[in-house]
């Protein structure tokens, strides 16, 4: 059932199709195969699958709990392929993105990767992603959902091109401690160089698949230390070939989501669509959320020039209509809180629990949530969580303490480490 | 260097308006016109060498009171008395014409008994509708974000005159609101001259045909308008169009507003979100607290302002307002007196109206929906050298008209449409005034492309944007800055692209300068 990816679109080219929508065909084949769907189809074992933006992307591979440590202990091998993908090229560039997303553009070197969001004229929150700077002018921005015709429009009136490059470019996430290593060991020279948040491009030789570069960043969505590649989709094949080859020895393994969902949390971080709804994607007006109602309020600069919101989150903060804020909690016991409601001294709901887990790296129930302010931003006593506990066909309802904490749950020094650490 | 508190972009007559109400508040107003002149769409230019002509806006019958008013108008100036009512008449090929005396046909000749009280009903009650909708010109159209006590009591108004005229008519206004005026005409009367004139009225300057949906709302705007305190009475003004736009600048001049002409403006700065200031075409930087812009809003953000200083999507909406122009102007300098067969002296005097029937408008909107001029074009006609002489040399006469319909976006483009469409509206005057030809001795037709260029207004068309129901109150000129504040604070909207709309009003330039005012901008 091995499936390659389609390279182009099976689309009727029509002249009266605006080349808009013909640039924007994925969803005409349902389930699409990434780059690395032999290799990962090869290793499923369990079939656990799962819709990722239109990609078919494994929940789990094998097992969730070793996947889960192998990001932990060892090296864990995601496929990232089904991300948005924009390339974004031009002069203006640099301008563009700064007017679009929320961070100052121009304090990001060539050379460098940050985490952002942009925003609707109404300063929701459309989606959040990471922008590389892979030169002066060319950037690639990775997201969660697709934004095309958005960013088409907002280049309007600068030198730049927005061209879609999901499909054409494969991703892969190396994360944990051995990640280094590995890359060290598959060949990749100079990799040590690269501190947190830098990129650099190294040569791949991909056999008969053709030589070509393979973008390597020191990045990742676990908190740990890890590094994601980019390649052309011809040459994933033997990208993750060569990965597996040099990572045998130490412990390499391809994982699913299940797993890096958890080391996520554990970091602290959110996942659009899971712990806030994207504003196109909203139904109900009050599930619109801002910056500042979702922990991304430290990104707003507004000292930089003009971007997309910057005058409805200044009306919103001037005349206090931030209504939710998005908060760490530390729940006691050991039953994970997923999606349980939070209340005010047990009686009023003040919130919902939108991910949760009990941690095995800071051995602590944790969660997080988005409240009703005054909740969790300026009163954080006397809040409870209530988690309906299945046992054997019978729910037991638990009234739990939560404490609001800081996030990240954990932090791990070797994510930043210099040089990375050999294990 | 002096300094200004306000910069007014554009001297039309919304402009002057807008900067001479503000100097009257005691404000530094600088106005900037790109032109050698003010005026705008409202100037009186020559066209040929002895020939003078109103250059696109030809006849006055909205100037709002209010503007007359507090700007003191008269005193500058501008006086209109019942006697300078024109009236408009009917041609018809088959027969002598039909013709609306006074404001807009208090007396109706040429028609049989039965249809004249009929238009007489009809009459009444297009005027009483189009009351309940004129409070609307003079103030913000409704904020649905947030009205201040004074917006809602003002529209609780509305909705009193609407109960006061009574369950019937209430409803009556209600149901006519949004129909095509060609249903409602056939309702109450019967002669295809006047259903004719009242199908071109509606629907002129919009790209709509009398058999559009919502076309009667452009003949309640036309009655909303008034002249000398009568609802729906025309001039044509002594000295043509460029005597208003004269006298509001004499208003803007005497309350201490500077006006410089031939000065382009290049940019808007913004600053923080703020406009700041502008940049002329020459690189001189003028600031000022306020800058109020009364030129086409979609000039005005995406070339002035710039999109990097907005949001995406309200770059969007600004891209789709609809402002394609579909009227054409003629200006005929002729050696004599043209003879429309039927017409008598006051007539010739008055709006000629070549639009037969409901049909012919319908039909000659029909190609322009596909990008083809009306093979036969209908149109207004005035003779303005007849009243005023000096319009033109002694003995020879001035024509102008309002030509539709006429698209912007003409499919075989207009240096090759041009020659062809002002043949075929030479042929449709021969029709009504034989020998018409032979008196011309200079043609000068412009098209909505020619519009553009000269004026400045973007796709030709002089309301700056299509007056439609969806163009109109809080989404003119899109939702976000109807109420003349835009998302740029500091920086103000004032043309005709802004509510209530065009025609030579000046009902935009006072509102937004009421809402200046009123920001304490």
């Amino acid at each position: 059932m091995a499936q390659a990816i389609e390279k182009q679109s099976s689309a009727p080219r029509s002249p009266v199709i605006p080349a808009r929508t013909a640039a924007q065909s994925h969803f005409r084949t349902l389930r699409l195969g990434t780059p690395f769907q032999p290799r990962i189809d090869a290793l499923a074992r369990t079939n656990d699958w799962y819709n990722w933006a239109g990609y078919r992307a494994p929940h789990s591979l094998w097992d969730e709990e070793l996947e889960y440590f192998a990001i932990r202990s060892q090296a864990a091998l995601f496929d990232i392929s089904p991300m948005t993908k924009y390339r974004i090229e031009g002069t203006d560039a640099e301008a563009f993105l700064d007017r679009v997303t929320l961070r100052d553009v121009t304090k990001l070197k060539a050379g460098r990767v940050h985490y952002t969001a942009w925003c609707d004229d109404e300063g929701f929150v459309l989606d959040d992603g990471t922008l590389f700077r892979l030169s002066p002018t060319r950037f690639r921005l990775c997201s969660q959902e697709r934004h095309l015709p958005w960013l088409l429009d907002s280049a309007i009136g600068f030198d730049v091109t927005v061209e879609e490059e999901t499909e054409a470019v494969a991703g892969l996430a190396l994360q944990g401690p051995t990640s280094f290593a590995v890359l060290r060991d598959a060949g990749f020279a100079g990799v040590e160089r690269l501190k947190i948040f830098d990129l650099a491009e190294f040569p791949h030789d991909g056999g008969p698949q053709g030589t070509s570069q393979v973008t390597i960043s020191r990045t990742g969505f676990t908190g740990d230390l890890g590094y994601e590649l980019f390649v052309p989709a011809e040459q994933a094949l033997s990208l993750w070939d060569r990965l597996m080859a040099a990572g045998e020895l130490r412990g390499i393994r391809a994982i699913g989501y299940t797993a890096l969902n958890r080391a996520r949390l554990e970091a602290g971080l959110i996942v659009a669509n899971a712990d806030f709804v994207t504003s196109e994607h909203a139904v109900r007006p009050d599930r619109l959320r801002m910056p500042d109602e979702i922990g991304l309020g430290f990104m707003i600069d507004l000292e930089k020039g003009h971007f997309n919101g910057r005058r409805a989150i200044l009306e919103a903060r001037a005349k206090h209509r931030l209504r939710h804020v998005l908060v760490g909690l530390e729940i006691e016991g050991n039953i994970p809180a997923e999606h349980a409601i939070v209340y005010h001294r047990k009686s009023q709901e003040v919130g919902l629990v939108s991910a949760a887990m009990w941690s095995p790296m800071a051995k602590r129930n944790i969660a997080i949530a988005s409240l009703a302010r005054p909740f969790g931003d300026t009163m954080v006593d006397d809040l409870w969580v209530e988690i309906y506990a299945m046992r054997e066909l019978q729910y037991q309802k638990l009234m739990k303490r939560a404490k609001v904490v800081q996030r990240p749950f954990i932090k791990l020094d070797r994510r930043t480490a210099n040089p990375p650490a050999d294990f | 260097m002096t300094s200004f508190d306000v910069v007014v972009i554009g001297g039309g007559h919304n402009g002057l308006v807008a900067a001479a109400t503000l100097a009257r508040a005691s404000r530094k107003v600088l106005v900037l016109e790109a032109a050698g002149d003010i005026g705008g769409a409202a100037r009186t230019e020559e066209f040929a060498p002895g020939f003078r002509v109103s250059s696109v806006a030809h006849l006055l019958n909205r100037l709002h009171p209010d503007v007359v008013k507090s700007l003191e108008l008269e005193k500058h100036g501008l006086q209109f008395a019942r006697a300078d009512f024109v009236p408009s008449v009917a041609l018809s090929t088959d027969g002598p014409p039909l013709v609306l005396h006074g404001a807009y046909g208090e007396v109706l000749t040429g028609a049989i008994p039965s249809e004249q009280s009929a238009w007489k009903e009809l009459r009444a009650q297009l005027l009483r509708y189009a009351g309940i909708l004129k409070p609307f010109l003079a103030r913000r159209p409704p904020d649905l974000g947030g009205m201040s006590l004074l917006e809602t009591a003002a529209l609780g108004q509305t909705a009193l005159a609407l109960k006061k005229l009574g369950k019937e008519d209430m409803r009556d206004f209600l149901r006519v609101l949004l129909m095509n005026v060609a249903d409602l005409l056939d309702e109450q009367l019967a002669d295809d001259r006047l259903k004719g004139l009242l199908a071109f009225d509606a629907t002129l300057g919009s790209h709509l045909g009398p058999r559009s949906p919502t076309s009667l709302l452009g003949l309640y705007y036309r009655l909303a308008g008034e002249t000398a305190g009568t609802a729906g009475a025309q001039t044509l003004p002594k000295g043509g169009m460029g005597a208003i736009v004269a006298a509001i600048r004499a208003a803007a001049e005497k309350a201490g507003a500077t006006i410089r002409t031939g000065t382009p403006v290049a940019k808007i700065i913004v600053e923080k979100g703020r406009a700041v200031g502008v940049v002329l075409d020459k690189g001189e930087e003028v600031r000022a607290r306020t800058i109020v812009s009364a030129i086409n809003p979609a000039t005005t953000f995406l070339d002035l302002v710039g999109p990097r200083e907005i949001d995406t999507g309200f770059v969007r909406k600004v891209k789709n307002i609809r402002m394609n122009g579909d009227a054409a102007k003629l200006h005929l300098a002729l050696d004599r007196q043209p003879e429309f067969t039927g017409v008598d002296a006051a007539g010739h005097k008055g709006r000629l109206v070549i639009a037969p029937s409901p049909d012919h408008v319908e039909r000659a909107f029909n190609p322009s929906k596909y990008g083809a001029f009306s093979p036969e074009p209908v149109m207004e006609i005035t003779l303005p050298s007849l009243a005023d002489p000096s319009l033109a040399p002694s003995g020879a006469c001035v024509l102008s008209a309002v030509v539709q319909y006429a698209p912007y976006a003409l499919k075989e483009g207009w240096s090759a449409g041009k020659p062809k469409f002002l043949e075929v509206i030479m042929a449709q005057l021969e029709t009504y005034a034989p020998g018409i030809g032979k008196t011309v001795l200079h043609a000068e037709l412009l098209t909505p492309a020619d519009i553009e260029a000269r004026y400045r207004m973007p796709g030709g068309h002089w309301h700056h944007g299509e007056l439609q129901a969806d163009q109109m109150l809080m989404s003119r000129p899109v939702s976000g800055c109807s109420g003349y504040d835009t998302p740029l604070e500091g920086l103000f909207l004032a043309s005709a692209g802004s509510h209530p709309g065009g025609g030579v009003s000046g009902a935009p330039g006072l509102n937004a300068a009421k809402r200046i005012i009123g920001m304490k901008g």
